[in-house]
């Protein structure tokens, strides 16, 4: 019983952490403490945070390496737009459009996770690394070429695959307008993401996850992580819960794409590449696989340094490197581990 | 504490009760045919014909490479067999996946401890437990009641799952660092979790001292004798398998070359050849 009760406690401190930090920069940001730019990372921490705790599903908890996770996040933020902008006149609410938006997003990315998990999951190690990175720039390639444009009939979409076509091609009637622009991206977004949505999506996200992992299917997931044979051998389906661990990864980062789209006025494809889901990746790795709160740490902590380090010019990008490699091999020292471990709560590591 | 066994259900009784008679007639719970596996060129196993009778201890022993971990994989389907069939409770098995022939009803454990390392004693049992389990990922998400009761049933059941081999304070350790012969008895604590009416052990008695294989041989014949379920053993420890073994199968180079009961085979000439050499021509 002791583990249960520690674990139980460690899940309620993750969410008690998120919601105190959520309270201080609310009242930081009321009390006007926080200048522009710090108030504009604000959003895109949240959605990175859920980025970041997606992936340590996919990775950490199912063990396999996925670099496309870049794309879930787009396939959200466009849909995400698409579906507050041409709710703009029916719904009137920016917090209901918001939570329809990632509603939205969730379930597009997770239907194009379920079909791009159908291949991807037959494959193991490496070989799925790469497949996940080819999907993500293939997402990325065909979201460049959409073109979609609302007005009083509907949607009116267009792939522009040849290049030649642009936002007058859709024939929108009067009082239409074109949200998606092809390569240009998102134009003209109503920014209606907030911190408070954000804060929430962060708890629904972390409710999902860590409630997954203590029930029968997330055990069946981290047997799969540990041992796939002896998995088989009790009778689990190695492919239903991959398939169930990879779709619900793949949502909620829809869910953050949402998020994330809809904090700018103008948003581009191209954003979500290689190097975002390899950046998503290194806060899962440095806050530890299968770390939630580590994930949500590092998440924090390595969005806001390069901001942090403006003071260093030029040098501002070396200073991120050695920041990560100098934290990389901290963590990785047994003596640094040993006193990390006094300084942790007690059955801290049973997060594992 | 002794246990009565209802199929799924393991209740704790006091010590005394009545165990019930064993069925001591053969009717075969498993039943292989002509069972065999190429690799490429190489006859792995051959023309394996077996039959496990509903509550027998058998084992299968034979000198290192004779075929006797295909034969579990080709039981488990880890392997698909070349030729030949597999019937469980008469029930044909070709086509079924390792995990279908789990749910049928036949439980593994390796010969390289495979257990889930980095999770707790507690939790590799209730993965055990997987298929006797049903509430969905959903509910298990939003906690539904029917979350907490198959949950705190879960937990009550494996702790009396571990009870078998008295590791109940072990729950909370991380399977990974329990000490060798403790890992062994996870994994059959595991395999039993998963209620199988036939029970593959390999090498279960491999890397203990002479005294935890004495008492892992009292626990074999007791879990047979609670589950009321077959078990097939694979194990090179001969005191082991000529004291609880009811009937023994000898394979050599994939073949079987032997087949009877403990004394038959003792006294079997192509058993002492195989192990020992033939005798110098005189």
């Amino acid at each position: 019983m002791k583990m249960k009760k520690k674990i139980a406690w460690s899940d309620y401190m993750t969410y008690i952490g998120v919601t105190i930090a959520f309270v201080i920069v609310s009242f930081l940001k009321k009390g006007g403490a926080l200048n522009r730019s710090q108030l504009g990372l604000l959003v895109p921490i949240c959605a990175y945070i859920t980025m970041a705790i997606s992936l340590n599903l996919t990775v950490g908890i199912l063990g396999e390496l996925s670099l496309g996770h870049a794309g879930f996040m787009s396939i959200g933020a466009f849909s995400g737009i698409i579906a507050a902008m041409s709710l703009v006149n029916v719904i009137p609410y920016d917090g209901v459009r918001m939570a329809i938006a990632m509603v939205v997003g969730a379930v597009m990315a997770g239907i194009f996770g379920f079909f791009i998990g159908i291949p991807v999951l037959r494959l193991r190690g490496d070989y799925l690394a790469i497949v996940t990175l080819a999907f993500g720039e293939i997402i990325k390639e065909i979201l460049t070429c959409l073109i979609v444009g609302v007005d009083a009939e509907g949607l009116h979409i267009l792939i522009n695959i040849d290049g030649s076509k642009t936002a007058s091609d859709l024939n929108l009637l009067e009082g239409g307008k074109a949200i998606i622009k092809g390569a240009q991206g998102a134009v003209g977004t109503k920014t209606i993401a907030s911190f408070t949505a954000g804060y929430i999506l962060i708890m629904i996200s972390l409710i999902i996850i860590l409630n997954l992992i203590r029930s029968r299917s997330g055990r069946a997931i981290m047997a799969i992580r540990d041992n796939r044979i002896a998995a088989e051998s009790v009778g689990i389906e190695i492919t239903k819960y991959k398939m169930m661990a990879f779709v619900t990864s793949a949502a909620i980062a829809g869910a953050a794409g949402a998020l994330y789209g809809l904090n700018y006025s103008s948003l581009a494809a191209a954003k979500f590449d290689f190097n975002t889901s390899i950046l998503v990746l290194v806060f899962v790795v440095l806050g530890g696989l299968g770390n939630i709160w580590g994930s949500i740490v590092a998440a924090t902590v390595l969005y806001i340094l390069p901001e942090a380090l403006r003071s260093f010019a030029d040098y501002r990008m070396l200073m991120y490197a050695i920041v990560l490699i100098v934290v990389m091999l901290a963590t990785n020292s047994s003596k640094a581990k040993d006193l990390l471990d006094k300084l942790k709560p007690a059955g801290k590591e049973e997060e594992q | 504490m002794s246990f009565t066994f209802e199929r799924g259900k393991l209740a704790a009784v006091p010590s005394g009760s009545v165990i019930p008679e064993r069925d001591l007639d053969k009717t075969p719970i498993l039943e292989t045919r002509h069972l065999g596996i190429d690799f490429g060129g190489l006859h792995a196993v051959q023309d394996f014909n077996l039959t496990i009778g509903r509550t027998e201890i058998a084992g299968l022993i034979g000198p290192n490479g004779a075929g006797k971990t295909t034969v579990f994989n080709l039981l488990t389907k880890v392997y698909q067999p070349t030729r030949g069939t597999i019937l469980l409770d008469g029930m044909d098995t070709a086509g079924k996946t390792t995990e279908q022939i789990n749910r049928m009803g036949i439980a593994r454990t390796f010969q390289n401890i495979r257990l889930f390392n980095n999770l707790s004693v507690e939790d590799n049992v209730k993965i055990g437990l997987h298929n006797q389990k049903s509430y969905s990922m959903l509910a298990g998400i939003l906690r539904l009641p029917s979350y907490w009761k198959q949950e705190k049933a879960a937990h009550e059941r494996a702790l009396a799952l571990l009870s078998i081999f008295e590791m109940q304070d072990m729950a909370d350790v991380r399977a990974g660092s329990l000490p060798y012969g403790a890992q062994r008895r996870l994994e059959i604590v595991r395999a039993l979790a998963t209620s199988p009416s036939v029970l593959l052990l390999d090498e279960p008695a491999a890397g203990m001292n002479p005294s935890e294989t004495a008492e892992l041989m009292e626990t074999i014949v007791t879990i047979r004798d609670i589950f009321q379920i077959a078990i097939v053993l694979i194990e090179h420890d001969m005191s082991l398998v000529m004291n609880i073994c009811e009937g023994i199968c000898v394979l050599n180079f994939g073949q079987v070359i032997a087949k009877g009961s403990p004394e038959e085979i003792q006294a079997n000439p192509a058993v002492i050849e195989a192990y020992l050499g033939r005798k110098k021509e005189e």
